[in-house]
C-alpha cells in the first residue's frame, strides 16, 4: 500500500528540503512519514490525498527535530535557498518543489555517477540498496558515494533552487542526460542474465513523466519521454519465448504497445516543432518510423536516414555515426552499409563497442564472406557481458558454420 | 554568503615562452577580470613558476626534509588564485568561468568554515 504511493516520494522530499535545508535530515523524515503510513493507514484507511498527508507528517516532524536538537543533528552546512524564506509552519498549500530536488540532484558539478545515484535515491525513493544494485557495486560503496555527493553539495553550497530562466537550458539538458541513462541502462543492461532491467526503465519513464509535468513546454523533455515511450513500446517483443534476442526484423509488431507508441508519436510531432530539433526528438522520431512500419519490410529507411543525417550534424557522436551506417546498409545494400561503417573501424570510442563488429558481421554474413562474419562475430563476443546478447551472437556464429558445411557440399 | 578559492591551474612553459603581447593581453584579462568583479573580489595573487617552489616534509621527529621543486611536477601547475565571496557554487561558477586561464583551466574550492 505505502509502496503503491512511492511516486509521492519525490514530491514529499522536496517540500521537506524546503523546512530542513539538509538533505540527510529531511530523508530521515520521509522515511518516518512512510513508516507512520504503514501503521496508521491499515486502521484509519488511505487518506484522499496521500501525498499532502505524508508531507504534512514529514515537514512536522522536521520541525520538531529542528526545534529540539538543530545544532547538535546538523553535520553539514544548510543548503542555500532563495532569499526569500521558506514558510516555517507547513500551510494547507504545499508548493511542488521537485523541480528544485532534480535540479540539485543533477547539478553539473556532480561526477555523473553521483547524479544517477542521488535521482534514483531522493527523486524514485529507491533505497541505498537497491541503488547499489542497479549499478552492481556493493551497498556501502553505494552509501559512500551518497554520502560524498550530498556532502559536496553542502559544502560546495550548490543551491536548491531552479535556475535562471538563462541557465535553465543547460541545466535541464543535464537532468535529461541522467534520465536517458537510467533507461539506457535498464533497456539493455550491460552484464547479467536479463536484457531489461525493468526497475530501471520503470524508474526512467517515472521521472521523464514528471519533468513533463513540470515542464510542460520544454520541446527536449517532450522528446526524451518520446524516446522512452516508443523504445520501450516493444519491451514484451524484444525476447522471444525462451528468452533469445530477437531483433526488430523478428519482432511479433501486433504485440507492440500501441497506446505507448500513439503517445509517444504525439509527442515526437510536438518536439519537432522546436527549431533546431533536439537530440531526443531526433531519436524519437527514427524510432516512431520503425513504431509506425506495418512490417519490417516495410519500413521507412530512406527516412531514417535522413533523420540520421540531421542527428549526426546536431549530436554528432560514434554511436549515432555507427547507426547512421546502419540504417544506409538497409536502405541501400549491405555493400553500403560496409563502406560506411569501415569508415568508423579507426573510431577509438567506438573500439569497446560491440555493436560495431556484430553489425559488421551481419553485412558480411549477408554479402557471403563467411569467414570475415566470423572473425567479427567473434569479435563482438569479447565484447559484451550481456547474456542474452551473448546466445544471440552465438547462434548467429552457428548459422555461419551451416552456410560454409553447405558450401562444402 | 560564502568565500570560495579559484585556483589557476595553467601550463608554466606556454608562459614561458610567450611573446610580449601575448602576456601584455593576459595581464589585461586580468585587470578586466578584476574591474567586472571587484564586489566579489577580496583577493588574489600570481605565483612565481613552480621552479622557485621548496617543498619541506616534516619526519615527525623534528627534522624535515627540505627539496627543490613542488609538492607535486605537473604540465599544469598552481601558477595564481583569486579568493571571492559568492551566494553559492552557481554564482562562483559564473565568476570563475570569467578568470582569464589561457594555457589550463581553473578550480573553485569553497572555503572551510569553523563554527
Amino acid at each position: 500500500m505505502v509502496d503503491a504511493h512511492r511516486r509521492e516520494w519525490a514530491f514529499v522530499l522536496a517540500a521537506t528540503v524546503r523546512v530542513t535545508r539538509d538533505l540527510n535530515i529531511a530523508e530521515e523524515c520521509v522515511q518516518d512519514a512512510y513508516a507512520q503510513a504503514l501503521a496508521v493507514w491499515p486502521e484509519s484507511g488511505v487518506p484522499t490525498k496521500p501525498g499532502a498527508w505524508l508531507t504534512t507528517v514529514a515537514r512536522r516532524r522536521a520541525l520538531d527535530l529542528l526545534r529540539r536538537d538543530a545544532v547538535l543533528r546538523r553535520a553539514l552546512p544548510l543548503l542555500v535557498e532563495d532569499d526569500v524564506a521558506p514558510p516555517i509552519e507547513p500551510t494547507d498549500a504545499i508548493p511542488d518543489d521537485r523541480l528544485r530536488l532534480i535540479c540539485t540532484c543533477c547539478h553539473p558539478a556532480l561526477a555523473r555517477d553521483s547524479q544517477i545515484a542521488l535521482t534514483l535515491r531522493l527523486l524514485c525513493g529507491l533505497t541505498t540498496a537497491e541503488v547499489a544494485r542497479a549499478f552492481l557495486v556493493s551497498e556501502p560503496t553505494m552509501a559512500a558515494r551518497l554520502t560524498r555527493a550530498k556532502k559536496k553539495i553542502a559544502a560546495a553550497r550548490i543551491p536548491y533552487r531552479i535556475p535562471s530562466a538563462s541557465q535553465l537550458p543547460e541545466r535541464v539538458g543535464s537532468i535529461l542526460d541522467v534520465v536517458h541513462l537510467v533507461f539506457t541502462t535498464g533497456h539493455t543492461a550491460p552484464v547479467g542474465d536479463d536484457l531489461v532491467r525493468r526497475d530501471l526503465v520503470e524508474r526512467s519513464l517515472d521521472l521523464a513523466r514528471m519533468l513533463r509535468s513540470l515542464l510542460p513546454d520544454n520541446a527536449d523533455v517532450a522528446g526524451l519521454l518520446a524516446l522512452i515511450l516508443l523504445t520501450d513500446a516493444r519491451r514484451a517483443t524484444r525476447t522471444g519465448a525462451d528468452g533469445t534476442l530477437l531483433r526488430l526484423a523478428e519482432q511479433d509488431r501486433t504485440a507492440w504497445d500501441r497506446a505507448a507508441i500513439a503517445e509517444g508519436v504525439a509527442l515526437v510531432h510536438e518536439a519537432l516543432r522546436s527549431r533546431p530539433p533536439g537530440r531526443y526528438a531526433l531519436q524519437a522520431a527514427i524510432a516512431a518510423v520503425h513504431a509506425e512500419a506495418p512490417s519490417w519490410g516495410a519500413t521507412d529507411w530512406a527516412e531514417i536516414v535522413a533523420l540520421y543525417n540531421v542527428l549526426a550534424q546536431i549530436w554528432p557522436s560514434p554511436v549515432v555515426a555507427l547507426n547512421r551506417a546502419v540504417a544506409i546498409g538497409f536502405a541501400r545494400g549491405p555493400a553500403a552499409g560496409l563502406a560506411e561503417l569501415d569508415t568508423l573501424a579507426a573510431e577509438p570510442q567506438l573500439a569497446g563497442y560491440g555493436y560495431l563488429p556484430a553489425a559488421r558481421a551481419d553485412f558480411l554474413q549477408q554479402l557471403g564472406r563467411g569467414d570475415a562474419a566470423r572473425l567479427a562475430y567473434e569479435e563482438a563476443l569479447l565484447l559484451t557481458e550481456n547474456v542474452v546478447e551473448r546466445n544471440f551472437l552465438l547462434d548467429r556464429l552457428a548459422s555461419l558454420g551451416e552456410c560454409r558445411s553447405a558450401e562444402g557440399v | 554568503m560564502s568565500q570560495y578559492l579559484i585556483l589557476l591551474y595553467e601550463d608554466e612553459a606556454s608562459y614561458a615562452t610567450a611573446d610580449e603581447a601575448t602576456m601584455n593581453e593576459v595581464l589585461q584579462a586580468h585587470n578586466m577580470f578584476a574591474e567586472n568583479n571587484g564586489k566579489a573580489l577580496q583577493g588574489g595573487n600570481a605565483l612565481q613558476d613552480t621552479s622557485t617552489a621548496t617543498t619541506l616534509r616534516s619526519d615527525g621527529a623534528g627534522g624535515f626534509t627540505v627539496t627543490d621543486g613542488p609538492f607535486v611536477e605537473t604540465k599544469e601547475a598552481l601558477g595564481g588564485y583569486y579568493l571571492i565571496e559568492a551566494a553559492d557554487l552557481d554564482e562562483a561558477i559564473a565568476i570563475a568561468k570569467q578568470v582569464p586561464a589561457k594555457f589550463g583551466a581553473v578550480e573553485v574550492r569553497p572555503i572551510m568554515v569553523f563554527s
